[in-house]
């Protein structure tokens, strides 16, 4: 492995500075369960590995006065699995964020990791993007927000500037009769990349008929795709209403076959998806 | 370029120098010589270099070396108290709940990890909580029986 050098920051300053420094050559350090495996493989070699799990707010999770919680950025999936109010609030989130790799992995992988990452397929983005989570990013020019399926720009690019950094992923506050929830298919039950993923966000009113809804859907384009209207709201998820997503969802699919599922295939396992996540959702919002 | 690294690793305080890209695992079986954790696929798929940070279940291969620095590290040559073997080794012996060995380590490892965190798993949270560590010889079964085994040993010793 050719020369690389460690920074340990300790500040955004530190972190914004060593990264604008390196420019294209730095590499973000947070749990490292994808950076590392690219470097062992030779397919990035960065100069300068910045570690910003140092950085305050990088770590930990809090819950605002609002009632929104703070996931610092490097938290470790583990963490996020363990906070039960966190679990309450958000449980599509929590699940997703669990969901990916083994309990190892889950001892250091994190949310700005994964969405940074930017793999088409990464667990936890359509539940955030669901969630409507904005992600604080920190970088020369001080601090700025912007909604998290604004970060990935296609697979492996996003649209971070040079210096900048995800320090915290904001999950709004929650209403009443509300809940989330994430699906995603593999060929078996563990350890393995998503085929397609659902993420699907409710908010019912106080009958019981959907009020609100956002549904997002990964591995079936370069990023998420977000379906604005599935043709929820209104409803009380009757069997038209969960067909109607079903359909936009399959509309809504633009992927690609490969050894994972043919196009033919995840566009049938996106309706499904949605339309089950649906359901856990609105039983989840019911109580 | 070098970093020094100061540690703990299984409760002794460890010094040493680390190139930046070097990872933990490396650390551990090259300066500290510690070989009993064991490179199987250096990529986080197969569990073999398993070890605790700082009460963390994680794969040393996926963690450099430097952010070991004033961490604590638990490593299997821990587990054991002098010649006196930790319930879950014992029971794996019991069970013949190895063949070639080469993946024990890492499973030990991420069994006490389990252990610590649910004294009394059921089967299926056994499973899934070790789902990240491969064993190609035993097909498992002789595994997990080991480790509920152990568990309810442990949780008899408690009583």
């Amino acid at each position: 492995m050719p020369q690389v050098d460690y920074v340990p920051a300790a500040s955004v300053e530190e972190a914004t500075k060593a990264l604008k420094a390196a420019g294209p050559r730095a590499r973000i350090l947070a749990g490292g369960t994808d950076l590392l495996v690219q470097m062992r493989s030779g397919r990035v070699r960065p100069a300068v590995i910045v570690d910003v799990k140092g950085v305050p707010g990088a770590v930990g999770i809090r819950r605002e006065a609002d009632g929104g919680f703070v996931i610092g950025a490097a938290t470790c999936g583990a963490e996020i699995g363990e906070d039960a109010r966190l679990e309450r609030a958000w449980p599509g989130v929590v699940e997703a964020a669990c969901l990916i790799g083994s309990t190892q992995i889950q001892g250091r992988a994190s949310l700005a990791g994964n969405l940074c990452n930017a793999s088409p397929a990464a667990d936890s983005v359509p539940a955030l993007v669901a969630a409507r989570a904005i992600a604080v990013i920190a970088g020369p020019n001080g601090r700025r927000e912007a909604a998290v399926e604004t970060i990935p720009t296609g697979p492996g690019t996003t649209s971070l500037a040079a210096g900048e950094f995800v320090l915290e992923i904001r999950l709004p506050p929650r209403p009443a009769r509300a809940a989330d929830a994430y699906l995603r298919s593999i060929p078996r039950t563990e350890m393995d990349i998503a085929v397609v993923g659902a993420g699907v966000n409710l908010t019912l009113d106080p009958r019981g008929r959907v009020a609100e809804a956002r549904v997002a859907l990964g591995a079936v384009a370069p990023t998420v795709v977000v379906l604005e209207d599935p043709g929820l709201v209104g409803s009380e998820l009757d069997e038209a209403a969960l067909e109607r997503i079903d359909a936009a969802a399959r509309a809504a699919c633009a992927p690609i076959s490969d050894k994972r599922g043919t196009i033919e295939y995840r566009t049938k396992i996106a309706g499904v998806l949605a339309r089950r996540a649906a359901r856990i959702a609105y039983d989840r919002a019911r109580g | 370029m070098k970093r020094y690294v100061s540690t703990t690793v299984n409760g002794d305080r460890v010094e040493f120098l680390a190139d930046a890209g070097a990872t933990l695992l490396d650390a551990l079986r090259d300066e500290l010589e510690l070989t009993g954790t064991k490179e199987g696929c250096g990529s986080g798929d197969c569990g073999a270099c398993s070890v605790i940070v700082d009460g963390r279940l994680v794969c040393s291969c996926l963690m450099l070396a430097a952010e070991a620095h004033d961490k604590r590290i638990d490593t299997i040559e821990g587990m054991a108290s002098g010649s006196e073997l930790h319930p879950l080794q014992q029971k794996f012996l019991e069970h013949a709940a190895l063949q070639c060995g080469f993946c024990t380590p890492g499973l030990l490892v991420a069994a006490k990890a389990l252990l610590d965190a649910n004294p009394d798993p059921s089967e299926s949270e056994t499973r899934y909580w070790l789902a990240g560590n491969l064993c190609r010889c035993t097909g498992y079964d002789k595994v997990i029986r080991a480790v509920l085994d152990a568990a309810a040993e442990l949780r008899q010793a408690r009583v």
